[in-house]
């Protein structure tokens, strides 16, 4: 068990070097200079030489690298070329709004798929099952911001119920913020749902299938109570992994689905950065949703090891 | 007094009849075994009792236990049936029982769900059951997973969850077939003493006859879906009136002759042999090693057929991978002919060309996109040149023959043989290159009894045709027996005894030799009137 | 007719619908897509335009034929990379099953996994500049380590099975066992992913295409028209359910069929059947 989470540990930080050198290389080898690059093709090469000392640009690549990830382990993600601000005091105030925008949408995604993808796997073959599989058919074939445009237009500019973007701020109160952020949320959240009721479902239906299920039938169990008590924990397994990856997807997601409300969360925060050629906010910002989504993983490998005891006592 | 009475039970599958008409019937206390080949529908008739038959699937007739008609009982009665009036032990421990309950809940959850008591009550009884099937509460704690158990013990568990209310019936499906001989003995005996302490009836299925001859009170004969002879063990084995029943009988009594061997001349030679396998994964795992095979030395004579016997894990796949330049030794050495097996890290293929194999799984052993002629001319790739045009077209075709087949079998594809047929296509595979040794590698393990019979038959008589030399490996001794001049026995990757199989098996040396031998179980001798039919 | 037949043909037909307009659109619009007309601008659905027309008065059908060309084209590349970069290092991954080469494979994997995908295609987007061929790469990158894994899974069973060791012992080598016993069974497997990949990569580029990262204008994409059709949404609310329609439709096609071809495949429901 120690030894498990040590080996996935030492994977976490593998994962988390690696990849903070695959996106400094990726800015790196970004055609041109990157400060000739920030300030444009008519730009002074003496402004970009003095624009090159501000950024830091002129001592060496190895050295450049250890600075910016040294900085960001302390909480130093640099200065924004074209808001001459902290990044991390930016980065800070667009969290507020993309990681409960995130987390709302997995919840909900989350309370809609797990009933409904055990609800076709108790129904297997049968209408209800059928019915749900329709509609998760559907859901997995809808892009997320065509669905918020749909949502925009039904809920906010037909019936006027929310207003179609926009976010208050927390200091406004939290049902306020909580009420511009759902239709975001169910946008994001329904076509991930619909994914992870179809894996829910045929993770249960291969349980079933098992032979210790038909061992717990043949104690007295009836099909419910073996589905609830013995194929259920074991279908969580891939269930965990699909979850993981939501949250990757979810963060992503959740990038496009801010264009579509106009939210002023880390997604905006890129495309603005990246319109106006601010490398430095780019490559950052990518840092820490990479981050997030490599620890949200890690997190997931735990509770593997929760779950499936022969995992506890293979390591 | 009998507890259960079956008249006349039918089920078909999506129309299609699996069981036709069976009738039988089970006394308290008594030990029925249900027998036959693969596809006669013995599992079929146990799960038709449980009521858990597959989807599809539509049962006619009366199932009476107990004076409980159960075809007409509703599933919320039959659930409050199953597990408490009968029990049901399954053949497969590895994937039986639930891989992330600990076996303590698992017992105890068939007591929980039948009787109105708490949970710390339910799992003192489940460790008195688990006592009582062998897994004493101070060395198996009830906090332990299926997967820290071997095979044996989780069959254990499986019988505590079946008989943990003490029900009228227990069901065991094939129980044994996937333990090692001596443990195949220990549940016997378990499942005999449960009988008798419960006074349970025990319809026990099985393909085993031995086993059959050895634990039945009476025994039921399926065939196609019906029960063809049906009567008590000893008049019945003594005296089979069915035609069917007296072939199995017959096969399963078969018994094939070799031709003498040639005078020694050395062959291959196993000198010292030791093979390692890593245990333990990952930067932080801990890391360990089993020794698979251990010091490893004999001698194959050229025209010698030598058997290899011992139980899962005992290293004999290992040492056979080896022989056959699959995978390199830590230490020691095997030579063929004189040359070693291994050049530096790359298999010898001067030797490699002179050996071939068989495989136990006939179904396995054949890509299926490919046709016969292809899949047996494979190893001619093997030869400097192979041969081309009508060359290859009578190798293929005296390779078919040879193994009773017609030449016209080339073109067919491999889905279009039977498990027999697929191993006697296996077996000129490998005489196609004319190899100077054969090794089969327990080739007629997944055959029915009749099938295996001839199979040996056709092994025979490729002795008396050709110069055969082969190292036949299995699991089963009486299988060796019949096909083997010597015969070693292998144990934890040593090999413990080596001997001409006659006195091997008349005066075994070795304390685990002796313990193999006495744990099989072995059919009684044919009646007189049987012999002279 | 059996259930995967039917969502084979149902998903096929759907699918080839929006190929085949795609393909006659290089030679045939109902209407030319270049030409701005503006007193025509914002039609609803109607006779002459059968799906109304845009803010400039371009007939909304034929930019969807059109738009499809992008989409189809970006997704089919990138499924090709993943599958021509993926299948063998999967080969080749489970030829020298644990070892350094697996080892480095798998983890690389991983690595690929553990990136937010859209996030990574944003930066190279942004980074590389948008357009169609920086939005194929970025996509395709995402569909290697799927290939990769499936195909080290299923070759890693078949090269437990005695099939492959008879090869081995009639002495091929491991690089010929791949092609000749391995890849040929898993190819059903490859098309079945194939086809779903392929959807998703048709999402993506509508994605990428949206916040502008895909096709520049004038080439038309169906992102790029719910893009226009963001801000005209109260306007000309066809503008916006048309495009996106079709990537539905479109999606759910490919969707049905690799279901379809999945049932039809999978030896376990194939098993259960019989």
């Amino acid at each position: 068990m120690i030894a498990y989470i040590l080996g996935r540990i030492a994977s976490l930080f593998i994962s988390l070097i690696v990849a903070s050198l695959v996106i400094f290389m990726v800015v790196e080898v970004a055609p041109g200079d990157p400060a000739a690059f920030m300030l444009g093709v008519n730009a002074k090469p003496d402004t970009v030489a003095a624009l090159r000392a501000e950024l830091g640009l002129d001592v060496p690549k190895a050295e450049r690298y250890l600075n910016w990830v040294t900085g960001m382990v302390q909480g130093d993600f640099g200065t924004s070329y074209t808001y001459r601000s902290p990044i991390s005091k930016m980065v800070a105030e667009r969290l507020w709004v993309s990681l409960p925008l995130a987390i709302y949408a997995l919840i909900l995604s989350t309370l809609i798929a797990f009933p409904a993808g055990i609800y076709a796997a108790s129904r297997r073959g049968r209408i209800g099952d059928l019915g749900v599989m329709a509609a998760t058919q559907l859901g997995v074939a809808v892009p997320n911001f065509w669905f918020a445009m749909i949502l925009v237009l039904i809920f906010a500019i037909n019936l006027g119920w929310v207003s179609a973007g926009g976010f208050p701020g927390w200091d406004k109160g939290f049902w306020a913020c909580m009420a511009a952020l759902t239709l975001p949320a169910i946008a994001l959240a329904l076509p991930q749902a619909a994914i992870l009721a179809r894996v829910m479902r045929s993770s249960l239906l291969d349980m079933l299938d098992e032979d210790f299920i038909r061992t717990a039938r043949a104690k007295g169990l009836t099909e419910g109570q073996a589905l609830w008590r013995h194929a259920l924990k074991n279908a969580l397994i891939p269930v965990l992994t699909i979850l993981g990856l939501q949250f990757s997807f979810l963060l992503a997601g959740s990038i496009i689905i801010e264009q579509v409300f106009y939210l002023p969360g880390l997604g905006r925060l890129v495309f603005q950065a990246i319109t106006q050629r601010d490398l430095i906010t780019v490559e950052s910002v990518v840092m820490l949703l990479v981050f997030a989504v490599i620890v949200v993983n890690f997190l997931v490998d735990l509770t593997y090891a929760v779950v499936d005891p022969r995992l506890r006592a293979r390591h | 007094m009998t507890l259960l009475t079956i008249d006349n039970l039918s089920v078909t599958i999506h129309g299609t009849p699996v069981l036709e008409g069976i009738s039988l019937t089970l006394a308290k206390g008594e030990i029925l075994a249900l027998t036959g080949e693969s596809g006669s529908g013995k599992s079929m008739t146990a799960l038709a009792l449980m009521c858990l038959l597959p989807r599809g699937a539509q049962a006619t007739g009366r199932i009476t236990l107990d004076g409980t008609d159960l075809l007409t009982q509703t599933e919320a009665q039959l659930c409050t049936l199953r597990g408490r009036a009968m029990g049901m032990i399954f053949q497969e421990p590895m994937t039986a029982l639930n891989p992330v309950k600990t076996i303590g809940d698992q017992v105890a959850e068939t007591i929980l769900i039948h009787e109105q008591t708490s949970r710390p009550e339910a799992l003192t009884r489940a460790a008195e059951m688990l006592t009582r099937v062998g897994l004493p509460y101070d060395r198996f704690p009830l906090s332990r997973y299926p997967h820290e158990l071997s095979g044996g013990q989780r069959q254990r568990v499986g019988l505590a969850m079946a008989v943990a209310l003490r029900p009228k019936l227990l069901i065991a499906d094939e129980p044994t077939t996937a333990l090692d001989v001596t443990t195949q003995a220990q549940i016997i005996d378990l499942l005999e003493g449960l009988v008798d302490d419960f006074g349970m009836g025990l319809l026990m299925i099985t393909h085993d006859l031995a086993v059959v001859s050895q634990m039945a009170d009476r025994i039921a004969v399926m065939q196609k879906g019906r029960v063809v002879e049906t009567g008590p063990t000893a008049p019945l084995l003594a005296n089979p009136e069915h035609p069917y029943t007296r072939m199995l009988f017959t096969a399963a009594r078969h018994h094939v002759t070799l031709p003498e061997a040639p005078p020694p001349q050395p062959l291959l030679q196993v000198t010292n042999a030791v093979r390692d396998y890593r245990t333990g994964t990952g930067i932080f795992g801990r890391k360990g090693h089993t020794r698979a095979v251990d010091h490893v030395s004999f001698t194959l004579h050229r025209g010698e057929r030598l058997g290899l016997v011992g139980e899962s894990g005992c290293g004999k796949s290992t040492l056979t991978r080896a022989i056959l330049g699959l995978e390199e030794l830590q230490s020691g050495s095997i030579t063929f002919d004189g040359a070693p097996v291994f050049t530096g890290h790359r298999a010898n293929l001067a030797v490699r060309r002179r050996m071939q194999v068989v495989f136990q799984d006939p179904y396995g052993s054949f890509n299926p996109r490919h046709r016969v002629d292809r899949l047996i001319t494979e190893p001619f790739h093997l030869l400097e040149a192979s041969p081309t045009g009508a060359l290859r077209e009578k190798a293929i075709a005296d390779a078919l023959t040879a193994v009773g087949l017609q030449p016209s079998d080339a073109a067919k594809f491999i889905h279009e043989f039977s498990g027999g047929q697929r191993q006697r296509i296996a077996i000129a595979r490998a005489l196609i290159i004319k190899p100077d040794l054969i090794v089969f590698d327990e080739p007629v393990s997944a055959l029915d009894v009749s099938v295996r019979a001839q199979v040996l038959d056709l092994l025979a008589d490729l002795c008396r045709q050709m110069p055969l030399t082969y190292l036949f490996i299995s699991h089963d001794l009486t299988v060796v027996r019949g096909v083997t001049d010597r015969v070693m026995v292998m144990q934890a990757g040593k090999i413990v005894e080596d001997g001409p199989t006659a006195t091997l098996f008349a005066n075994p040396q070795h304390p685990y030799t002796r313990a193999l031998i006495a744990a099989a179980p072995v059919l009684p001798d044919l009646a007189e009137s049987l012999t002279d039919a | 007719m059996t259930r995967p037949w039917r969502s084979i043909l149902i998903g096929g037909a759907l699918a080839a619908v929006f190929v085949l307009s795609a393909l006659i659109s290089y030679v045939w619009t109902p209407f030319p897509i270049d030409g701005v007309d503006i007193p025509n601008k914002l039609r609803p659905p109607g006779a002459t335009h059968w799906l109304g027309t845009d803010h400039y008065g371009r007939d909304i059908l034929s930019m969807v034929i059109v738009g499809g060309r992008t989409s189809l084209a970006v997704a089919v590349v990138a499924v090709g990379i993943g599958m021509v970069i993926g299948v063998p290092l999967g080969l080749w991954a489970a030829a020298r099953r644990g070892s350094w080469v697996d080892e480095v494979i798998m983890r690389g994997n991983d690595l690929i996994f553990a990136f937010p995908s859209l996030v990574i295609a944003i930066l190279i987007t942004g980074i590389f500049g948008a357009g169609a061929v920086n939005a194929i790469i970025a996509i395709g990158i995402f569909n290697i380590p799927v290939f990769a894994r499936l195909t080290r899974g299923a070759a890693l069973s078949l090269w437990s099975r005695d099939f492959v060791l008879a090869a081995r012992v009639a002495g091929k080598s491991s690089l010929r066992i791949s092609a000749e016993h391995i890849l040929p069974n898993i190819t059903s497997l490859l098309i079945v992913q194939g086809t779903i990949q392929f959807s998703l990569g048709i999402l993506a580029e509508a994605g990428l295409s949206y916040v502008g990262l895909g096709a520049q204008p004038p080439t038309p994409s169906w992102g790029r028209m719910l893009a226009d059709a963001q801000t005209m949404v109260a306007l000309a609310p066809h503008m916006a359910l048309i495009p996106g329609l079709a990537i539905v439709l479109t999606v759910m096609g490919l969707n049905l069929m690799g279901d379809g071809l999945r049932d039809l495949t999978d030896p376990r429901i194939r098993m259960q059947r019989t």
